[in-house]
Order: C-alpha cells, then sequence, then structure tokens
C-alpha cells in the first residue's frame, strides 16, 4: 500500500466503512436475484452525497479534485465488493472527459451534474467485437448547424441508467482510420435512440445502442472535429487505470477470502492451509499481486502528475491487473474446490465479473501490443 | 515549505555541490563494472579518489551512525544523495556483505566494542567479510548446522566445515554460525566473528556451472577464536543470523545483471532475429514475451521502489516476495538472452563468440543460483505463506 496523505487516508477509510456497512457482496446479490436493475438507485444517492463522484471534478464545478489518485482508492475498496455503481464511468470517465476535451461552457453545464450526481453520463465508444477506436464506423454528418447520428454502438456502461452519452462518431475517413473520428454529446433521451440491455455474464448495466437519424447541435462535439481520436485515447487510459485499480481492489478480496477458506476448511484432519502445496500457490499469487499493487499505484499517481510517463503506466496497470485478475479468479474457485462452483457462493461474482474488466477498454493482449509498438518493436 | 522541507532542500543543495565537486566524470554510469568484481575494489586512481571522498564523508553508508564513521543521513536524506548521485550517473562506491548484511546486524546487535572496532574499518572500504551459513549438511534447513564453537576458557575452539562461502577467497573476516549447545537445534546456534588469518582456517574455491570461482568452501580445524567476538548472548545466533538474513534478502531482491548483454531484450532480439515488413520482431511469439517478461521487470522494480517507501525500520518479510520476484525476472531474461541469441548464444570458449555472448550464457547459468542462495524459492515460499500469509497459525 502507497503511503497515503492524511486526506487519502480518510477516503480509504471512509470507503471502506461504507462498502463494508451499505454495499457488501451480499447487496449485489440482492440486486441480481431481484431482477430490480443492475443498479440501486438509492446507494447512488449515498455515493453522490458523500462527494464521490466528484472527485476528479475541479472545485469550482462542485468536486474536490482529489484527481485519480483518490478516486483510485474508492474504486478498489469498492471492486473488492463488486459495487454495481456507475461511478466509474460518470464520476471518473465521463468527468476526465470533459475535463480534457470539453469546452468552458460544457464543463459548467455537464461538470457539476456529474459531481452531485444528478446526471450520470456513459461512454459510448465500442462497435466492434473488440475494443478498438479507430474502427469506429457510427457517422455523424453535418446537418443544418449540427450532426446527424447513425450507427449502433455496444457495451455501452450503465447504459439503461445514463442520462447522456459521450459518442465517439465518425465525420470523416474510414473505419480503421484514427483521423476523422469527434466525440460528441447526445441526451439518452434524443429522439432516434434506441436502448436495449445487454443480458451480460456479469449482470450490470451494460447497453446496445442504436442511433437512427439522431440530431444533434453544433455545441455537442467535445473537442476537434475529427480529431478526437488521440485526446480520446488520454482519457481512456484514466480509464483503463481507474479500471485495474477495480481489478486490483477485487483480487485482494478473492486473495483474501480464498486464505480465509484455506485456513478453515479440514480435510486429512488438516485445516488446508497446512498443506505446503497450496502455500507455495498463496505465495506465488501474493507475489504477483504485489507487483500489480505497484503497477497499479504507479500509474495513479503518473496520471496525476499527467507527464509522458502516464502512456505507459496506463499500458502496465492494465495489463497486468487483466492478466492477474484472471489468474486469481481463476484460482479462487479451485482452491474453494466444489463449493465455488456453486452459484450461492460469491467467487462466481468475481470470476464473472473479471471476465468483463479484463476485456474492457483493451485486454492485457491488446496493452502488450501497445507496450511492444511504443518500443517500437 | 514547513521547516522540514526547507532542511531537505537545503540537503540536497548541499549534496549536488559536494557530488559536483567530488565525483570523478570518468566514473560516470560505470557502478555496474565495480559491482561486478565485488567483493574486490577496482584499481585506478579515480576509483580510489572517489572511494576516499565518500568514505571520509561517511556517505559510503549513508544511514549509519557518524560516531561510527557512518553518514549519518536520514531515510529521507539518503533517498535525495541516491538520487543526485542517479542524476549524474554516480553511484555509492561500496558494496558487498559488510555494507549490506553484516554492518547493520552488527549495529543493531554488537557491544559498543565490536561496533568500534569492526565497523569503521567497514566504513573506510578496507574489510571485506564473508558469511559462514551453510554447510553440506545445512541448506535450507540451515539451523542443523553443526560446526561445533567448544568453550576452552579465554577462547572457543571452532571446528567443522561451511560451504557456498562467497568471496571468502578474499575476506579478512567471517561472521559464523556456529553450534555451542548439542541439545537445542535453533537455540543452539551462536554468532562468532572469526578473523580468517586464524590458524586452522583454510578455503578451497569451488568452481560453478558457469565456470566462475566466486564461491568456496570454508574448513575450520581447531580455530581458536577469543570469546569477545560472540555478538549478543550464547545461543542467540539465531535471531540474529534470521535478521542479518532479511537485509541479505533486500540486497538481492534488488540487484541488477551485471555482465553480458545488458541492452533491452527488444533491442537484441532485432539484431539477433530480424524484423518483418511492419517492424516488429520477426518471431511473434518470442515478442510476446518480451513485452510480458519487460512488464514484470518494471513492476518488479516498482515494488522494489515502493517497499522502501513504506518500510519504516529495514527490510521485512517483503523482503522474500522481492527476491521471488527478481529470480524470476533474471532467470526469464537469462534463458530468453539464450534462446535469442541462438547458435551465438551457446558458445563457452573461444573466438567464434563474442565476449557479450559468452558472458550471457556464463551469466544465464550463474542466474540459476540466485533462487538457491539466501534461501530457495521455496523457502521464501514458506517465510510468505507463515509470516506474512499466516497459514500455520492455526495448527
Amino acid at each position: 500500500m502507497a503511503v497515503l496523505t492524511e486526506e487519502q487516508t480518510m477516503l480509504r477509510d471512509g470507503a471502506q466503512d461504507w462498502v463494508t456497512d451499505r454495499a457488501p457482496v451480499s447487496a449485489f446479490r440482492k440486486l441480481r436475484d431481484s431482477g430490480a436493475g443492475t443498479m440501486d438507485p438509492a446507494l447512488w444517492k449515498e455515493i453522490a452525497e458523500m462527494g464521490w463522484a466528484g472527485i476528479v471534478v475541479p472545485e469550482e464545478h462542485g468536486g474536490s479534485d482529489f484527481g485519480l489518485t483518490g478516486m483510485g482508492l474508492v474504486l478498489e475498496e469498492m471492486g473488492k465488493q463488486l459495487v454495481a455503481s456507475p461511478l466509474f464511468i460518470s464520476g471518473l470517465v465521463a468527468a476526465t472527459a470533459f475535463r480534457q476535451m470539453g469546452s468552458a461552457a460544457q464543463q459548467g453545464e455537464w461538470l457539476p451534474r456529474i459531481a452531485d450526481g444528478s446526471a450520470i453520463v456513459t461512454l459510448a465508444v465500442d462497435e466492434g467485437n473488440r475494443h478498438d477506436t479507430a474502427r469506429t464506423a457510427l457517422t455523424a454528418e453535418a446537418s443544418g448547424s449540427g450532426y446527424v447520428l447513425n450507427g449502433t454502438k455496444t457495451m455501452v456502461i450503465d447504459g439503461m441508467d445514463a442520462d447522456a452519452m459521450l459518442v465517439l462518431a465518425r465525420t470523416s475517413g474510414a473505419p480503421g482510420h484514427s483521423a476523422g473520428l469527434t466525440l460528441l454529446i447526445v441526451p439518452t433521451d434524443a429522439a432516434g435512440i434506441e436502448r436495449h440491455g445487454l443480458a451480460t455474464v456479469d449482470r450490470r448495466g451494460h447497453a446496445k445502442v442504436t442511433f437512427s437519424g439522431v440530431q444533434v447541435g453544433p455545441d455537442a462535439v467535445l473537442g476537434e472535429v475529427g480529431g478526437a481520436h488521440a485526446p480520446l485515447e488520454k482519457v481512456l487510459d484514466v480509464a483503463r487505470v481507474g479500471l485495474a485499480a477495480e481489478m486490483l481492489g477485487m483480487c485482494q478480496q478473492a486473495f483474501d477470502t480464498t486464505l480465509a477458506y484455506l485456513k478453515t476448511r479440514v480435510q486429512f484432519n488438516t485445516i488446508l492451509a497446512q498443506f505446503q502445496a497450496l502455500q507455495h500457490r498463496m505465495a506465488d499469487l501474493f507475489m504477483e499481486m504485489q507487483l500489480v499493487r505497484s503497477a497499479v499505484e504507479h500509474a495513479v499517481r503518473e496520471i496525476d502528475a499527467g507527464g509522458d510517463g502516464a502512456e505507459e503506466a496506463a499500458i502496465l496497470a492494465k495489463a497486468m491487473a487483466s492478466d492477474f485478475a484472471n489468474k486469481m479468479t481463476r484460482q479462487m474457485i479451485q482452491l474453494h474446490g466444489g463449493i465455488g462452483m456453486t452459484d450461492q457462493y460469491d467467487a462466481g461474482f468475481y470470476i464473472k465479473r473479471s471476465r468483463l474488466l479484463e476485456m474492457t477498454f483493451g485486454n492485457a493482449a491488446q496493452h502488450c501490443e501497445r507496450w511492444a509498438r511504443m518500443r517500437g518493436y | 515549505m514547513n521547516v522540514q522541507d526547507s532542511q531537505l532542500s537545503a540537503f540536497r543543495a548541499e549534496a549536488r555541490e559536494w557530488l559536483d565537486k567530488n565525483f570523478p566524470k570518468s566514473l560516470a554510469h560505470r557502478g555496474d563494472e565495480y559491482f561486478d568484481i565485488a567483493p574486490r575494489y577496482p584499481e585506478g586512481e579515480d576509483w580510489a579518489a572517489w572511494r576516499k571522498a565518500m568514505c571520509s564523508k561517511g556517505w559510503g553508508t549513508p544511514t549509519w551512525p557518524t560516531e561510527y564513521g557512518g553518514g549519518g543521513l536520514t531515510r529521507q536524506q539518503t533517498l535525495i544523495l541516491r538520487d543526485e548521485l542517479e542524476k549524474i550517473g554516480g553511484f555509492i562506491p561500496l558494496t558487498g556483505i559488510a555494507v549490506s548484511m553484516f554492518g547493520p546486524t552488527l549495529l543493531e546487535y554488537g557491544t559498543a566494542e565490536q561496533k568500534q572496532r569492526h565497523i569503521p574499518p567497514i566504513c573506510r572500504g578496507e574489510t571485506i567479510w564473508c558469511q559462514g551459513y551453510s554447510e553440506p549438511g545445512a541448506g535450507s534447513d540451515l539451523a542443523s548446522l553443526k560446526t561445533r564453537a567448544e568453550d576452552i576458557g579465554d577462547n572457543f575452539l571452532v571446528n567443522g566445515q561451511k560451504i557456498w562461502t562467497s568471496g571468502s577467497m578474499h575476506a579478512h573476516w567471517c561472521f559464523c554460525l556456529v553450534r555451542t549447545d548439542t541439545s537445542h537445534k535453533h537455540e543452539g546456534i551462536s554468532f562468532l566473528l572469526i578473523d580468517m588469518k586464524s590458524p586452522g582456517v583454510e578455503v578451497r574455491p569451488i568452481t560453478l556451472i558457469s565456470g566462475k570461482q566466486s564461491f568456496a568452501e570454508v574448513f575450520f580445524t581447531d580455530v581458536k577464536v577469543p570469546k569477545e567476538n560472540l555478538v549478543g548472548g550464547l545461543r542467540e545466533g539465531w535471531t540474529i543470523a534470521k535478521r542479518l538474513m532479511q537485509f541479505e534478502r533486500e540486497g538481492i531482491g534488488a540487484r541488477r545483471m551485471t555482465v553480458g548483454e545488458l541492452r533491452p531484450l527488444d533491442e537484441v532480439a532485432r539484431e539477433y532475429i530480424g524484423t518483418d515488413a511492419e517492424g516488429r520482431i520477426a518471431d511473434l511469439d518470442l515478442r510476446a514475451r518480451i513485452v510480458r517478461h519487460q512488464m514484470w521487470e518494471r513492476a518488479h522494480r516498482l515494488t522494489v521502489a515502493r517497499v522502501a517507501d513504506e518500510a519504516k525500520t529495514g527490510p521485512s518479510e517483503a523482503t522474500s516476495v522481492l527476491k521471488n520476484a527478481a529470480s524470476h525476472a533474471l532467470q526469464t531474461r537469462g534463458e530468453m538472452l539464450t534462446e535469442i541469441m541462438g547458435f551465438q548464444g551457446i558458445g563457452w570458449d573461444g573466438d567464434d563468440y563474442t565476449q557479450t555472448e559468452k558472458d550471457s550464457m556464463k551469466q544465464m547459468l550463474q542466474n540459476k543460483a540466485h533462487s538457491i542462495y539466501g534461501g530457495t524459492y521455496e523457502v521464501q515460499a514458506n517465510i510468505i505463506s507463515k509470516r506474512i500469509l499466516g497459514m500455520l497459525d492455526h495448527q
């Protein structure tokens, strides 16, 4: 654990207390079993009241400006108990997009509402079977003074609960080219939008969104027309580090739960923790988890420092966290044996959520590819 | 800026100015050459001048107390010193077991007389120490050691054999685990300082699979050791030994590769294997493994820094984590270099292979020791599961 300031320690402890008290895994299980939705609005209200939705929002827009260092701590704690909330996509990703790409007017309009939780804003970037922003085919054609959008987005995080979407659209060029992409803010109740909830394995609120002649004004564009790719990748790197922090928390909990189980389960008249084969497996997992923690904590700091090291750090954090989350959730089931296979036990929740997060905004292999290209090999 | 911050920035300015005046520019970025021949010190005027300057300032052992010749710096000041050194390609010119392992342990457990006698020469870089721990019958199960130290009045009479005693061919002194009581295993061990010039000490070098002779066997035959050379009390040796091993692992966990091919693997692979039309290393499977290896290496370095940052007092059980992670990184790199260099990578001798190629092979072989010495990979895993994870708590 990185050395924290007093404020950061308070934030982390507060998050830990709230998550264990108000939103433990059992709360997610209840939500899933009830079939009532993919998030609990009452919990989201509490999250917003505590100010967490404004952690990366500047103070002038009603946030606390604690940066990713602060948000990472909260996401890590939420990851531990698989808290279902739009904090990641709205409070971190959309807020960062507005901060880094939005005009003063757009920031003034959206950031205060993101910070107080009254608006949930998501990001609609994916279309194909893999995350790849350059392959965007959804079009935004100039029409009058604004644009008309046509196309389909998938895996839109918390898309069913969102009030607005930041949509990546092609204003010129062909799919596969990174030039010609534009980011636009579109309210989800605009005419021509059809949303369809995807029943993903983690039972969270992902959506497929179809745009049929959706009209937006000229002020919907964030940043430069046709030049969204590079600045959006920077926003996505922030998102990737946020995901890595969530995965780190998830791994920590999966590890701790497994360790506790090994210390209580008796076979051959011995608790399982006494077996050296299992001790060594846990020691290896623990070692690897330390490396992942270092990568994540480093990335969080690099992002906040805003220097040249941020991209490499984000790649490292997302790739290592994805690889390890895959391994840790597999081992969680294996080391629990039969009970790990049952739906009544939580291990299944962890592996299901992990598989989804591993591929969100690029899987480990895609980030390894980035790493190699960055170094010119 | 608070008082502490302004004191630190004053220290930074002072360190920078002093280093600028005293660090020989000819030695910039040459720290690795230096460590490679440890425990000996390199020849040459600049090397000697640098060592002398740093040692008289106490910065060869920056955190040690000034009364024994150390620098008396705080942890934060030391970080600043290292930072300023790094900026100019500088390095601390003292290395080896005495500085990294024995000194810190003696400072914790030695008497005032023992510290006064042994610490200042270490700070001046004058004495070389070796570690008398392992024996032919006591490897991972170190506490089963048999070397006896018998009480004969003013002296102990030492008889036995140590093995894997690195640097003992050059050492002036040996800190040694000896058995003073045969009725207890761990509690029968004592920690003794033995002058290597004593009659009855014999050193026989061991040739390793890499061809190196960095280790030796040490035989003790009726060696008389004054009683004042006992560190801690009788039968307290195991406690001291474990503390010293933490310092040892900390050093090993942070160690870099120092000979053979030192360039990044991707650069070496581009040269030996070539690239495809897109500029990628022509062997795509290897390319993917290089990425994962580099990521592991990077994360390991970050963990070394994080552990140093978090540590309030010296090394902890986390050093076992670092050591195993380092073994993995070093050994993977060694194996991959052999794979990358292909037929050129399997040379041992002669002019058909470059020195770097031959050294890389030997380094790959030598690196196999990394997961054996200082406690094997498996012993570290035992320590992690026992001391950090508490897996033996419910017996």
